[in-house]
């Protein structure tokens, strides 16, 4: 049992919104969608769900042709980011809804919605209608409802784009242990990098309506095939800048900064730089660190960690340390470099470095 | 601390104080004056206590107005509500044919009350009037100025055709207030046509129909102009619905004490059953 798309494209009148796509989706994976808003999360996942038609292309569902079969045949679930749910029923009737339509007896209905109830913790609240329920509640009863029938395929579209900080928290926690034991594919849109390293599986970063790469989580985000996928993948985004190689000395424009990497190995020329703002810091870290220094624009504390921006020459620079750095607007700052974590991006924009 | 006490935020209701005074009060109190007193006259005045209210809750006059007023309103509510609905569920969604369809609906609602009437009562009359011509023509025996069903039916068509329109752009808007996704999430379930209406929509337009209803109820409650101008009330007192009743005896026969009575007992009746029916819908309705 898998899921592919064969060369799926999708125009409306003269815009495309998918470009051709070729996607493969293994049986008992979860897999991210990872981009802005209007990548084409959402349209790619109806096409996979059977909600809309593509342009051109195929997609296959445990090796049948299902392209142009209707949603209903298909056996899949969605979670949208607003909480949908029937207005006028009951949370159990809201989960048993999927499960009505099937024709499998009320005793079997009960059992079920039992067991999904339970894994959400709604036992408490079956007699209670969507609108007396906060919204985490509300959105957990919409996820019961995709659990409930046996789905092949689980579409969630950005299931907790609409909550609140503490409670998307406690339910991407919550999401993955959902799936386990299941026989399925979980797709889950989000536009957040930390959700994709949360939630872990498979995933692929899509920018304007292409798929720019896909693979596990992990190696997505340690090695980017390329600058547009690591931008993607990086929140608070990444520190891109042109830099100059010749012998074994890198600089930045205007040779505001200068460092030696001995372990790359590439041909003198021009490239581009991309640090994730982690690895600029307040404080040394690692064993090949360079300063850099650069006025403050914007000094935020969030929880444990300090978000820097400052201005170096003529770039602006995201850093984000560890603990409390508390720094004034306008003064002027140094901060430290990690380079043994740097990646190096040639003049096409691909990565060029094992980091 | 000590809380300050600031009253100047009086000040800030007294023009709501006075507004409602004067379109409200003052005018309902004249009325409430009248209800009780007797006059000849002159400005001069005899107690009466409740007898005009007796003597129009016993009267057959009364009963039988206020029965006709109950099964036009009836009558009305169940032909424009489910039509509004469904003239609403098939207008575009999108495209030009929007504007189109919304400003087509609007258009009777555009129109005076008593322009209302005088159209149609052109329209139906039995030898000139296109409806009533052909009716004729089809071998109908038709005519509204002198037979109580055709009246009626006159009566009925040409709210129908005044009002409807306002149910419709009400529920349309109802309509397109629904996300998308519940569309979808239905069609995942497999659930039908029906039960997308029944589950889904109805219920969001829940909110936009309880008003739509009251707002139809209570104008049809109060209708006057347009039977006034179609029918005047005939024939006989065959479409003399509350309103035209009461002006007939305010104005016509001058009764003041009683015509007082009678609109404080009508204005009672609009205003109970606009409570029930509110409270009726809104039973289940805890927030947003």
């Amino acid at each position: 049992m898998s899921l592919e798309l064969r060369n799926v494209e999708k125009k409306v009148g003269q815009d495309t919104h998918i470009y051709s796509t070729n996607l493969r989706f293994e049986k008992n994976t979860i897999n991210i969608l990872l981009g802005s808003t209007l990548a084409g999360k959402t349209t790619l996942m109806q096409i996979m769900a059977g909600l809309d038609k593509p342009t051109n292309g195929e997609i296959w569902f445990a090796d049948k042709n299902v392209t142009g079969v209707a949603v209903q045949k298909r056996n899949v679930s969605m979670v949208y980011q607003q909480f949908i749910n029937y207005p006028n029923f009951s949370v159990f009737d809201n989960i048993a809804s999927p499960l009505k339509i099937t024709g499998i007896n009320s005793d079997q209905i009960k059992k079920r919605v039992g067991q999904v109830s339970e894994l959400l913790k709604l036992s408490e609240m079956l007699d209670k209608r969507p609108n007396e329920l906060s919204g985490g509640q509300q959105q957990r009863t919409a996820l019961a409802r995709a659990l409930v029938k046996d789905s092949g395929l689980i579409l969630l579209d950005e299931p907790l784009a609409n909550l609140d900080f503490k409670l998307r928290e406690e339910l991407r926690e919550e999401l993955p242990k959902l799936f386990e034991n299941r026989e399925c594919i979980v797709v889950y849109a989000t536009t957040e990098p930390s959700d994709a390293l949360l939630i872990g599986g498979y995933t692929a970063t899509l920018m304007e309506g292409r798929v720019i790469e896909y693979g596990k989580t992990i190696e997505v985000y340690n090695k980017p095939k390329n600058l547009f996928s690591a931008r993607v993948f990086s929140d608070p985004p990444i520190n891109i800048s042109e830099i100059k190689k010749s012998g074994d000395t890198f600089s930045l424009l205007h040779d505001s900064v200068k460092w030696k990497n001995s372990n790359v190995d590439l041909k003198d020329g021009n490239y581009k730089v991309g640090i994730r703002p982690y690895n600029i810091t307040t404080y040394k870290e690692g064993n090949n660190c360079i300063e850099i220094k650069g006025k403050v624009l914007i000094s935020e504390l969030s929880g444990s960690e300090s978000l820097i921006h400052f201005r170096n020459v003529n770039l602006n620079w995201v850093s984000l340390s560890n603990g409390i750095h508390q720094m004034k607007v306008g003064q002027e700052a140094k901060l430290y470099m990690n380079v043994d974590e740097f990646m190096y991006f040639d003049q096409n924009n691909n990565l060029v470095n094992n980091v | 601390m000590n809380k300050t006490i600031n009253q100047k935020a009086w000040l800030f209701v007294i023009p709501v104080f006075i507004l409602v005074a004067f379109n409200a009060v003052v005018p309902l109190m004249t009325v409430v004056n009248y209800a009780f007193q007797e006059t000849f006259g002159n400005n001069v005045f005899t107690w009466e206590g409740t007898r005009w209210f007796k003597q129009i809750l016993r009267s057959d006059r009364f009963h039988s107005a206020l029965g006709r007023q109950f099964l036009f309103t009836g009558v009305i509510l169940f032909i424009q509500v489910p039509l509004g609905i469904a003239i609403a569920l098939t207008m575009p969604k999108k495209g030009i044919g929007v504007s189109v369809c919304l400003v087509l609906m609007s258009m009777p609602l555009l129109i005076p009350w008593n322009v209302v009437g005088a159209m149609w009562n052109i329209i139906a009359l039995p030898e000139i009037g296109l409806l009533g011509h052909t009716l004729n023509d089809l071998g109908f025996d038709y005519n509204f100025t002198q037979q109580t069903g055709d009246a009626w039916f006159t009566t009925i068509l040409m709210d129908v055709w005044h009002w409807t329109s306002l149910v419709v752009l009400l529920s349309y808007a109802g309509l397109r207030s629904i996300q998308p996704a519940y569309y979808q999430a239905a069609e995942i379930d497999g659930a039908n046509r029906w039960a997308v209406f029944r589950h889904i929509e109805l219920p969001k337009m829940k909110k936009v129909l309880t008003i739509a209803i009251l707002l139809r109820f209570m104008d049809s409650f109060m209708i006057y102009t347009e039977p006034f101008v179609l029918t005047g009330g005939g024939p006989g007192n065959a479409t003399a619905f509350l309103s035209i009743d009461l002006v007939k005896m305010a104005l016509g026969q001058f009764d003041l004490g009683p015509a007082a009575a009678m609109s404080l007992i009508y204005f009672f009746i609009v205003l109970l059953v606009c409570w029930v029916f509110y409270n009726l819908m809104m039973r289940n309705e805890t927030q947003g």
